[in-house]
């Protein structure tokens, strides 16, 4: 599950029976530090975000899983929550290496 | 499943109905010596982890599934434990 802004809409009258009535919005992947990660993409809304919002997207199976009525559709990507609060450490704070020998996590 | 650090938390009052009182903390991958960490992502906490506690992160749904006893939950990652102590071999 990762970050996604929401950049814009997407309207798609002909599409696979199923998906009538489910909000495409054009999204663009994001990391902690809310960098864009990868290209935009199209993803399927189920909370009713809007433009500008940053928001939770999960994807493959579980983002078909997510849809609310039918959840055998092509859908692969889908917004599952609208984030209100995010609180990152700084980047240096963390040892992220596996250092050889035992280590011991408290 | 993977080991990761916790390095932050996200709150969503709008979510998913699967996601109602979860908590949601960002994960970073650990790696190994001369790797850049990168690859973040967020995760369901399932063991009450907190910012700084290094995990035990479960990335597939199925499990996911199981672990949060969701029979089609749209959860892919659940932080299944919190590690006491890691060890590597030298190479």
């Amino acid at each position: 599950m990762l970050f996604g802004r929401v950049h814009g809409t997407a309207v798609c009258t002909v599409k696979y029976p199923g998906t009538e009535g489910i909000k495409l919005l054009v999204v663009q992947p994001l990391n902690k530090d809310l960098e864009p990660t990868d290209v935009l993409q199209v993803a399927a809304d189920v909370v009713q975000a809007g433009i500008g919002d940053l928001c939770v997207m999960v994807r493959s199976r579980e983002a078909a899983l997510a849809m609310p009525e039918i959840q055998f559709v092509p859908v692969d990507l889908a917004l599952v929550g609208i984030v209100d609060e995010l609180f990152v450490r700084p980047h240096g704070d963390f040892d992220y290496t596996l250092k050889p020998g035992s280590t011991h996590y408290t | 499943m993977i080991l990761g650090k916790v390095v932050g938390t996200v709150v969503t009052t709008i979510s998913h109905p699967h996601y109602n009182n979860r908590r949601l903390l960002v994960v970073q991958p650990m790696v190994t010596e001369g790797e850049t960490a990168d690859g973040d992502f967020i995760a369901v906490d399932h063991a009450q982890a907190g910012i700084g506690d290094t995990v035990l992160v479960n990335r597939e749904g199925n499990g996911a599934r199981q672990v949060l006893n969701l029979p089609n939950g749209c959860i892919i990652s659940v932080i299944v434990g919190i590690v006491d102590m890691v060890k590597m071999d030298a190479k």
